[in-house]
C-alpha cells in the first residue's frame, strides 16, 4: 500500500468521525435544514468536475463533464441558497420576540396593548 | 512524495480551510441562534475551494496548449447549473422545499457518478488497467452515485406528486425479485472488475442495474417516509463524492465527501428515530401505507362526533386559550396561511393561541416551522413538544389539523404500532376539535383513538377548506 493511499484513508476516516461527532444534539426544528446544509456541501464535487473538464478531449468527456460541471454547480448554488432561505425564517424569531411580532402579525397588536 | 510547488501548497491550504469551514459550519447549524451564520460560513468555504481550483487550473504550468474547450465547458456549465440553482431555488415555494433539496441532491450523486464513469471511459479508451484502489472507488461511486441520481430523482417526485410517481407505495410485480437480481448484477460486475478485468460492457451493465435500482428501491416507499430516504440518499451523495475524491486523488472531496456521508447518516438515524421507525423498517417497505392508505370503517370500536363548522366556531370564540395543533394534512393542503388568518381573528377577540409543533410535524422535522415561519407566525406563539404538553390540561380548545399518529393516545400503552412514540397529550384539553378529510388512518394504519374520544368533534374537511370555513363562521359571530 502506498504513502498516498493510507494517508486518504487516514482522512477519510477521520472525516466519517467527525461528521458522526458534528451532529449530536440538534432540535428537530433544525433537521431539514441541517440536511440541506450537509446537501450543499457535497456541491463540492464540483471541484472533482472542473478537473476532469480540463482534461477532456475527445467528446464524450467533454459532454460528461460538461454535464457534471453544470450538475456540480446547480448542487452548490441551489443548495446553499435553499437553505439560507429555511434558515432566514428562524431568524426572525429574536426581532419577534422583542418587537412581540412588531409588522409582521398587525392583527394581534390590537390584543396585546402593551406590545 | 516530492515536494510541491508554491502554487499547489497554496491551493491545497486553501481547500484545506474550506473543509475547515464546512465542519465548523455544520456545528453552527445545531444551534437555531448560529445556524445562518454557519450555512454562510460553510458557504465561504465551497467559494474559497472552487475559487482556488479555477486559479490553480489557470496557472498551473501543463504540457501542450491551454484546454480552450475545457474552459468553454467549465464556463458554460457552471452559468447553466449556477442559473437553474438560483433560480429554482429563489422561487420555490416553501412548501415544494423539500422536493428541490432531493431535486439538488440528484445532482449531486449524477455529477460523482460522471466523474467516475468518465475516468473509466478513459482507462478503457487506452487500455490502462487502474489500479485496485482506483477500480474499487470508480465501482463504488457509479453504483453509489447511480442510486443517488435515481433514488432522489423518484423521491422529488414523489413529494411534487406526479402521477407517473405517486406518493402512494408502488408495488412492482416481483418486486424483491427485481431488486435483488439488479443487486446480483452489480456485485457479481463489481467481483469480476476488482479481479483485475477491464471491460465497459460490464461497467455500462453495472450503470444501468445500480439506475434501476435506485428506482425500485424509492417507488414502494410511501410519501410520508420520503423525508427519511431523502436523508438517506443525502448520506450515499456524500459518500459517493468521497469516492470520486478517491478516484481523482482529491482530498478535499474526500473530507467533504466523508463529512456529508456520516452526518447525513447520524441525521438519518435522528429523524426515523422520531418517527419511532427504524431506517431497515422504512427501506424494506415497513407497515407503512402513506398517507392514501384509507379504511371505509368509520373507526373501529367508538362512535364520532361530527361538528359543524358553526358550533366548533363558537367553541374557538368563546375559548380564552386554544393549542393549534398542525399536522402533515395542513402541509399537504398548503394551509398554513388560512391558519395564521384565523389565529389573528381569534387574537382579536381576545383568545390566547399556541401552536403545538410535533417534532416530526409536516413532511420533514422541522418542516412545520418552516411553514408557519412563512406564513407570518410569530417565533414565540410556536412551542415545541415538552414545552406545550403540560399547557393542554390548561387549554380549552386544542384545534388539532391534518394531524393524526403524533396525537394518538394508544401510543401511551404497550401493544400498538406507534407504542413509545412521543405523542402531543392533545386529549388533555377540555375540548378537542379535528379537521380531518376523511376517518383515514395515518402512516401508522391504526385507528386513533382521540377521535371517539366524547370530548371530541370532527370537522370532515380539507385543512384550508375547513379553515376557510371556521374563519368566516368566527367572522359572522
Amino acid at each position: 500500500m502506498s504513502v498516498e493511499l493510507l494517508s486518504a484513508l487516514t482522512v477519510f476516516i477521520l472525516a466519517i468521525l467527525c461528521g458522526f461527532a458534528v451532529i449530536s444534539k440538534v432540535p428537530a426544528t433544525l433537521h431539514t435544514p441541517l440536511m440541506s446544509g450537509a446537501n450543499s456541501i457535497h456541491g463540492i464535487v464540483l471541484v472533482g468536475s472542473m478537473f476532469i473538464a480540463i482534461e477532456a478531449t475527445d467528446p464524450a468527456a467533454q459532454v460528461l463533464s460538461f454535464i457534471a460541471v453544470a450538475f456540480a454547480t446547480m448542487n452548490v448554488v441551489g443548495g446553499y441558497v435553499v437553505t439560507d432561505r429555511m434558515l432566514q425564517m428562524f431568524k426572525r424569531k429574536p426581532a419577534a420576540a422583542s418587537a412581540a411580532g412588531g409588522a409582521s402579525a398587525p392583527a394581534s397588536a390590537s390584543a396585546k396593548p402593551e406590545a | 512524495m516530492g515536494d510541491l510547488t508554491a502554487l499547489e501548497t497554496l491551493v491545497r491550504i486553501a481547500w484545506l480551510a474550506g473543509a475547515v469551514a464546512f465542519v465548523l459550519g455544520l456545528i453552527r447549524m445545531n444551534s437555531p441562534a448560529t445556524a445562518r451564520n454557519g450555512n454562510l460560513l460553510s458557504a465561504g468555504g465551497m467559494a474559497l475551494a472552487i475559487g482556488a481550483t479555477i486559479v490553480f487550473l489557470l496557472l498551473e504550468p501543463r504540457q501542450g496548449d491551454v484546454n480552450v474547450v475545457g474552459w468553454v465547458i467549465i464556463a458554460a456549465g457552471i452559468a447553466l447549473g449556477g442559473g437553474l440553482g438560483l433560480y429554482t431555488a429563489r422561487t420555490v415555494k416553501m412548501t415544494a422545499m423539500p422536493q428541490l433539496v432531493s431535486l439538488f441532491n440528484a445532482v449531486g450523486g449524477g455529477a460523482a457518478a460522471l466523474i467516475a464513469i468518465d475516468d473509466y471511459l478513459g482507462l478503457a479508451g487506452t487500455g490502462t488497467l487502474p489500479t485496485l484502489q482506483v477500480n474499487v472507488a470508480t465501482v463504488l461511486d457509479i453504483v453509489i452515485g447511480s442510486i443517488t441520481f435515481t433514488g432522489s430523482l423518484i423521491a422529488s417526485g414523489k413529494l411534487m406528486g406526479l402521477k407517473i410517481t405517486p406518493s402512494k407505495p408502488v408495488m412492482i410485480p416481483g418486486g424483491q425479485l427485481v431488486t435483488a437480481a439488479l443487486a446480483l448484477i452489480v456485485v457479481v460486475g463489481a467481483v469480476y472488475l476488482w479481479a483485475g478485468n477491464l471491460s465497459l460492457a460490464v461497467m455500462v451493465a453495472i450503470l444501468a442495474a445500480a439506475l434501476v435500482f435506485g428506482v425500485t428501491m424509492t417507488l414502494p416507499i410511501g410519501g410520508a417516509d420520503m423525508p427519511v430516504v431523502i436523508s438517506l440518499l443525502n448520506s450515499f451523495t456524500g459518500t459517493a463524492v468521497a469516492m470520486a475524491g478517491f478516484v481523482l486523488d482529491n482530498v478535499v472531496l474526500i473530507i467533504a465527501g466523508a463529512l456529508v456521508g456520516a452526518s447525513g447518516a447520524i441525521l438519518t438515524k435522528l429523524m426515523a428515530d422520531a418517527m419511532n421507525r427504524s431506517v431497515i423498517n422504512i427501506m424494506v417497505g415497513g407497515f407503512g401505507g402513506g398517507e392514501g392508505t384509507q379504511t371505509a370503517a368509520g373507526g373501529a370500536g367508538g362512535s364520532v362526533r361530527e361538528i359543524s363548522a358553526d358550533d366548533a366556531a363558537i367553541q374557538l370564540a368563546y375559548a380564552s386559550s386554544v393549542i393549534v395543533v398542525p399536522g402533515y394534512g395542513l402541509a399537504v393542503a398548503q394551509a398554513q396561511h388560512g391558519v395564521r388568518e384565523l389565529a389573528e381573528l381569534l387574537e382579536s377577540r381576545g383568545v390566547d393561541v399556541k401552536y403545538a409543533i410535533h417534532p416530526v410535524a409536516g413532511r420533514m422535522p422541522g418542516h412545520m416551522n418552516v411553514l408557519l415561519a412563512e406564513a407570518n407566525v410569530p417565533y414565540p406563539q410556536l412551542r415545541e413538544m415538552e414545552e406545550i404538553n403540560p399547557e393542554f390540561d390548561r387549554a380549552d380548545v386544542a384545534l388539532v389539523i391534518g394531524a393524526n399518529d403524533v396525537t394518538n393516545p394508544a401510543a401511551r400503552h404497550p401493544g400498538s404500532p406507534v407504542s413509545g412514540m412521543p405523542i402531543l397529550d392533545v386529549d388533555h384539553a377540555k375540548s378537542i376539535i379535528v379537521i380531518k378529510r376523511s376517518m383515514g388512518r395515518g402512516y401508522a394504519g391504526i385507528d386513533n383513538e382521540l377521535y371517539t374520544n366524547p370530548k371530541t368533534g370532527m370537522l370532515f374537511a380539507d385543512a384550508k377548506d375547513g379553515l376557510a370555513q371556521l374563519t368566516a363562521a368566527v367572522k359572522a359571530l
